[in-house]
């Protein structure tokens, strides 16, 4: 991997998951980029949702997940018994493959996450926030006027913009994406991948999906994942345009999955 | 994949054969039959819960009034009602003819001559109702057509507290009995309820003993109301020696019943919101008690009050643990506090309808539509805040 260590957000080494005595995941070793776009593609029970949801630790409210291996946040180790799983959630935000916005009003919904965490000083200071976070999700235009209207009565793809902005309000360090745009329609994803480029930089970005032309779009790096190995990790343009393994090519074009 | 084409179907369906449109046919009797059998299944309970509401108020209706006698008092009754001697007054103008709690009713009125209107005896007044015996119906004819009769509001029964005489007896303190009892029902089944709900839901593993809990629970639901009174007998009263026949004990001993109820639904209401809202709450660093406070609780709300309510309306209706516990005794007083002695109002109706007494028989239904009235009472409350907590998706 030719990236200099300090560009590394998270670093993930010798991964594996178990459901029980099942195996979902086996060691898996991969770095995300500061400044990169991550993509983990693969067929459909292959493992890279499970993945991603041991970036911050969401398998922790299933029972029967148990996590070994050492994954690290800025050379912290996130399963280190001193690490705080809120804290951890709120620098490791996460989108989800079905838009999930609260019941509640569309200024709640982004100003929930600053507020449990105390990030706002008073009235004023949510607002800039909200609008800010509103702004960097590309909703502000459509949403300024609606703001105490319910989050459920946006169209799907400004749920999802709204579920970004919602994570972006709290600051994170690590944007996490579950296949956010499996539930929307062309131009709604097109808005969500536009979205993905303007946040990048600013946010590490990992993002699942099924969909390669999207991966190729919109990432840098692209983990190739099968049977809940790593096959294949490396350059976006390296791994679509000259695989090394067969599988990882069998998969781009075509022949499973 | 291709195969499958190359055997071509020889005959293609015919969609407008014989038996095609029988088949069509069929399907639309099925349909209506099960139309018409599921509107007269609606038409047999409805006339059922008809049936049960007229008879029930037109029996009762007669319980809120009462006949009322004049009578002119003389300068001797006025001299007697001075000298605090009220039933010396009445007996002047003839005791039998007014209800046992007819000199209360002339101290309270404050008149020392002239007119005054009295309740009428007990016999007088179903007389008057048109059910008496021949005798009081001939004295009731007599009265009236003196024009010394009337009817009135009969406001004992909605004030007083249980008597020997029908037209003397009242509700209040079976309402306020209820009313006690029902306060310290919510007040420990409801938090306790939903907070083991919430537990069991939230945070308690998955394993030999929560599944023993909750086979225990779903158990305690439907354990009949009498062991529940037995219980309260030998703990509340036996053990912990609380006093007899008081809010307080019919309190725990229906919390009791009705927190499995509560715990039952507040579990199927707190796994009804859906895990996305969980999720999203906790990937933004929510952490597990905000997830249950800010979110899942609110959006289980609807579900755990309905809950709430089934299990309260049973209580309120429930005789069998309260007999346990010694509130079957006769209070003529409406309880003043929670350890006071008091009586319920289902148990009410048990022993009014056991009385002899032909007025008692309309005392009872008046009071069966007072329990009623309370129950709807209840319930209007419960779907009001259910409709406040209920948030659109």
């Amino acid at each position: 991997m030719d990236i200099e260590t300090t560009d590394l957000k998270m670093t993930a080494r010798n991964v594996s998951v178990f459901y029980g005595d099942k195996m979902a995941i086996d060691d898996v070793s991969i770095d995300v980029g500061r400044e990169h776009v991550t993509a983990f593609i693969g067929p459909s029970g292959c493992g890279k949702s499970t993945f991603l949801r041991c970036l911050n630790r969401m398998n922790d409210t299933i029972p029967t997940a148990r996590v070994e291996g050492k994954i690290a946040l800025d050379g912290e180790d996130i399963y280190a018994s001193g690490m705080d799983v809120v804290q951890l959630r709120a620098r490791v935000g996460m989108v989800f493959q079905k838009p999930n916005p609260f019941p509640k009003s569309i200024y709640e919904n982004v100003a929930y996450g600053p507020r449990i965490h105390g990030l706002a000083a008073g009235k004023a200071e949510m607002d800039l926030i909200v609008e800010r976070s509103l702004k960097r999700a590309g909703l502000w235009e459509e949403a300024k006027d609606r703001l105490a209207e319910s989050g459920t009565a946006l169209s799907g793809g400004q749920q999802q913009r709204l579920c970004i902005a919602r994570a972006i309000a709290v600051d994170p360090e690590v944007i996490l994406m579950d296949e956010p745009c499996s539930a929307l329609d062309p131009i709604a994803t097109a808005k969500i991948e536009e979205l993905i480029h303007e946040l990048r930089g600013r946010y590490a970005i990992v993002i699942v999906t099924h969909n390669m032309q999207q991966a190729a779009r919109v990432s840098q790096k692209t983990a190739f994942f099968h049977l809940g190995t790593l096959v294949e990790y490396g350059e976006t343009t390296e791994i679509f345009t000259n695989p090394r393994q067969t599988r990882t090519k069998d998969y781009i074009t075509g022949r499973y999955g | 994949m291709s195969e499958a084409f190359d055997t071509v179907d020889p005959t293609p369906t015919d969609w407008k054969a014989e038996a095609m449109q029988r088949r069509i046919r069929q399907r639309y009797a099925a349909e209506r039959r099960f139309r018409l059998i599921g509107f007269a299944a609606i038409l047999i309970s409805a006339g059922f819960l008809a049936f049960l509401l007229v008879t029930m108020f037109h029996d009762g209706a007669q319980g809120f009034v009462r006949t009322e006698i004049r009578i002119d008092l003389t300068p001797g009754q006025s001299a007697m009602i001075e000298a605090g001697d009220h039933e010396g007054a009445l007996r002047q103008s003839g005791a039998r003819l007014f209800s046992q709690s007819a000199w209360l009713a002339l101290r309270n009125s404050g008149a020392r001559l002239g007119p005054v209107w009295l309740p009428a005896a007990d016999a007088i007044d179903v007389a008057a109702k048109g059910e008496g015996s021949a005798a009081a119906e001939r004295t009731y004819a007599a009265l009236r057509a003196e024009g010394r009769t009337r009817t009135g509001i009969n406001w004992t029964f909605l004030t007083g507290s249980d008597a020997t005489d029908p037209t003397a007896v009242g509700i209040w303190g079976a309402v306020k009995g209820s009313l006690l009892t029902m306060i310290v029902t919510i007040v420990l089944a409801f938090p306790i309820g939903v907070l083991s709900a919430v537990y069991l839901e939230e945070y308690a593993p998955r394993n030999r003993w929560t599944d023993m809990i909750e086979v225990s629970i779903n158990n305690l639901a439907a354990v009949p109301s009498i062991i529940f009174g037995l219980l309260g007998l030998a703990i509340f009263l036996n053990v912990m020696h609380l006093p007899r026949s008081a809010p307080i004990v019919g309190g725990l001993t229906l919390a009791l019943m009705t927190m499995p109820v509560i715990v039952i639904a507040g579990r199927n209401a707190i796994k009804s919101v859906p895990p996305s809202i969980r999720d999203a709450a906790l990937g933004i660093g929510a952490s597990r008690i905000q997830v249950v406070l800010h979110h899942v609780l609110p959006l289980a709300m609807p579900g755990i009050l309905t809950g709430t309510i089934i299990g309260m309306s049973r209580a309120l209706g429930e005789t069998a643990p309260a007999l346990m516990i010694g509130m079957r005794a006769f209070i003529s007083a409406p309880p003043g506090g929670f350890s006071d002695p008091a009586t319920l109002l289902p148990v009410q109706i048990f022993l009014w309808s056991d009385e002899v007494g032909r007025g008692f028989v309309e005392k009872t239904s008046a009071a069966i539509i007072v329990l009623l009235v309370f129950l709807l009472a209840m319930n209007g409350l419960a779907i009001y805040l259910r409709n406040r907590f209920e948030k659109r998706w």
